[in-house]
């Protein structure tokens, strides 16, 4: 695993696993993932749904919930190993240093307390700023985020805003403490079609003029192709292919990226080559040996059905596939 | 807002004229009002004197609405048994119940919440799991056995309690307060124990129930994400949302407290307003037994409408104003 490393990586996931313990045997839902996040860089991760790219995300700010447990890894922000810090050390860091964005912007605000308030608390948290202060910083962040009227609505309560106004609250809560990095997961999925772009060009932005990088995670190849500057293609809990989203959309290499390039419209790939993918992926107490992908993969060979593909570097891009083994292997 | 509370006391009327309804209807079917006035010697004459002046043979809707009148104006009559007027009765025993059960009601708010919220939080811990156990006890026994077993243990056996009785009062202009003598307060243990324990225990399951539920929630996730103190999260935000159902329920709770005082006090031989309703039942002293129900009514409507406010100061969805309904793109 050769990885060309110009600057220092903002966040670097090596080898993470993330298990479940039960009483029929431990599943394992994120297997042996490595990755790293440039400062400034932007991050997509896409993969069906339980690909095991929220649990990615809340192991690394700390939130995954018992009995789901971080069997093995190391999680490290701008040098500082991060995944085994007791708790009050880990929650300084969020919100602080790596903010958050969950899947539905729409129930994320507490529905008893106002914009104001919610924004003053996190400002407080972080920062050592009086009342005054932190609402004129509430303010100014409600404005960058291009909520109109802001200075009136500060004081409104969150069923009073719109999906797409409460996603940009969402977003003036995560960026409050300007942290380094954003997880930003699926922050578009429950959102008007309309809105989704405006979100996500409005997210883009804010991170390009504050430096901030952002782990995007969704389904939606299209958000990806528009906005991430790097791509990880998740499933079955492991990574099929990472590298830059131009060569990673234009020249797919894991048959998986394949059939995900399906639900855009817009590449230049015949379209009979765009074969919808058959069947699911599987459970996790179904996971196959060799390649999980195999039972679905048109090319699979016997040994794709017993041996576990691993990274490799293909051009800019690295994929786990054996069709990209070297020849002799 | 306005419409509302108007809405809400005229509803408030007609409830307390069904049950003044009710209560005149016990004067008119349960036996005959001058039979219970007169002694067997009485002639009849005598009797057809005393009904045209008590004006018994007015019609229907005229004795109703006088009765009405009276009533509202806090005349409930001549207790047939005690020959004194029942609202003297009333002004004497008062202060014995509300004192017994505004202090269980505060008991079981005070212990039950904290209890709920420690119990949701830590619903694994071993304390967790005691408190759950003994909560259904307190569930499940009968208030009247509670009691009878706390007199055995304090009372006869240990002789650290009164058994019955209020110990000594002090008079307060009409209202006697036992809550200003040690006896007082040591005869107050017991009973007010024995009525908080079910509402406590409900209480505690409530908030337990509801924390668990909230807590689950994506707004509570993404204030953890947002790097907030456990401290804001559980008693702050978490704890806020779980306060209208038990709003609710402890708003009706203090109403049948108020009810389950007739058994806590004839346990306890206490000197308040159920211990009179029983006397009163048992000698079909119906001025007093109407005058019960009228009162108990006015307290559940007098509670209701005051949990119906608190709504409105805990949830800002439920205070529609202009501005707030209306989409915002
Ligand atoms: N508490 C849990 N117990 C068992 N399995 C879980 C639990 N939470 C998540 N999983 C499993 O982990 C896998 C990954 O989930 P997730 O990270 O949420 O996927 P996604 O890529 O859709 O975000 C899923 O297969 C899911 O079933
Ligand atoms: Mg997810």
């Amino acid at each position: 695993m050769l990885k060309k490393v110009e600057t220092s990586p903002l966040l670097s996931v090596r080898n993470l696993r993330i298990e479940f313990p039960t009483r029929r045997g431990t599943l394992v839902a994120v297997d042996d993932i490595s990755f790293d996040i440039a400062p400034g860089e932007i991050l997509g991760v896409v993969g069906e749904s339980g690909a095991g790219k929220s649990l990615t995300g809340a192991a690394i700010i700390g939130l995954l919930e018992p009995p789901g447990r971080i069997a093995q890894g190391e999680i490290t922000l701008e040098g500082q190993r991060i995944d085994n810090l007791p708790y009050e050390e880990i929650r300084r860091i969020r919100g602080r240093r790596i903010g958050a964005i969950f899947q539905d912007p729409l129930t994320s605000l507490n529905p008893l307390y106002s914009v104001s308030r919610q924004l003053v608390e996190t400002i407080q948290t972080h920062l050592p700023l009086n009342d005054k202060e932190a609402r004129a910083r509430a303010l100014e962040l409600l404005d960058e985020v291009g909520i109109p009227g802001a200075g009136e609505r500060i004081d409104h309560y969150p069923h009073q805003f719109s999906g797409g106004m409460r996603q940009r609250v969402v977003i003036a809560l995560a960026l409050c403490a300007e942290p380094r990095l954003i997880i930003a997961d699926e922050p578009t999925t429950a959102l008007d079609v309309s809105i989704q772009a405006q979100i996500i060009t409005l997210l883009k932005r804010l991170c390009h003029d504050h430096g901030t990088a952002v782990m995007l995670v969704t389904h939606d190849m299209g958000v990806i192709a528009e906005a991430a500057d790097r791509v990880a293609v998740m499933y079955s809990g492991r990574i099929a292919e990472i590298g830059p989203v131009q060569e990673v959309v234009r020249a797919a290499k894991h048959p998986y990226t394949h059939g995900l390039m399906g639900s855009i419209p817009h590449i230049g790939h015949h379209v009979d080559q765009l074969t919808q993918i058959e069947g699911s992926m599987p459970r996790l107490q179904e996971i196959p040996p060799g390649c999980p992908f195999n039972p679905r993969c048109e090319e699979a060979t016997d040994r794709c059905r017993v041996e576990r593909p691993n990274l490799q570097s293909v051009n800019a891009t690295e994929v786990a596939c054996h069709l990209f083994d070297k020849a002799g292997a | 807002m306005f419409a509302f509370i108007i809405r809400r006391l005229l509803q408030s009327v007609l409830v307390m004229l069904t049950v003044a309804l009710i209560a005149f209807g016990l004067f008119r079917f349960v036996g005959d009002p001058i039979n219970n006035l007169v002694g067997q010697d009485t002639t009849l004459q005598d009797r057809e004197k005393l009904r045209e002046t008590l004006g018994l043979n007015d019609s229907f809707i005229v004795q109703f609405g006088r009765y009405v009148i009276n009533t509202a104006k806090g005349d409930f009559g001549y207790s047939y048994m005690h020959r004194r007027p029942v609202k003297d009765m009333l002004v004497e025993r008062m202060p014995a119940t509300l004192e017994l059960s505004i202090i269980s009601v505060l008991m079981a708010l005070f212990i039950g919440v904290p209890m709920g919220v420690y119990t949701g939080l830590h619903r694994n811990g071993l304390l967790a799991k005691i408190f759950m156990s003994m909560s259904l006890i307190g569930i499940s026994l009968p208030t009247f056995l509670i009691g009878i077993m706390l007199i055995l243990l304090f009372g006869v056996m240990l002789r650290w309690l009164p058994t019955f009785g209020r110990g000594e009062v002090v008079a307060l202009g009409t209202w006697t307060t036992g809550l200003l003598t040690v006896s007082g307060l040591k005869a107050l243990i017991m009973p007010s124990i024995t009525l908080a324990l079910f509402q406590m225990t409900l209480i505690m399951r409530l908030v337990r129930s509801e924390m668990l539920e909230v807590l689950r929630t994506d707004y509570i996730k993404f204030a953890r994400a947002r790097g907030l103190s456990n401290r804001a999260v559980n008693f702050g935000h978490a704890l806020k949302n779980t306060l209208v159902p038990v709003i609710t329920i402890t708003g009706l709770q203090l109403g049948s407290v108020i009810a389950f005082a007739i058994i806590t006090e004839s346990v306890f031989q206490w000197p308040g307003m159920g211990k009179m309703f029983i006397e009163a039942v048992a000698d079909v002293d119906i001025p007093v037994m109407a005058a019960y129900l009228c009162l108990i009514a006015l307290f559940f409507v007098v509670i209701n409408l005051v949990v119906d406010l608190l709504y409105y100061a805990v949830d800002p969805r439920l205070r529609i104003d202009q501005g707030a309904g209306g989409g915002h793109g």
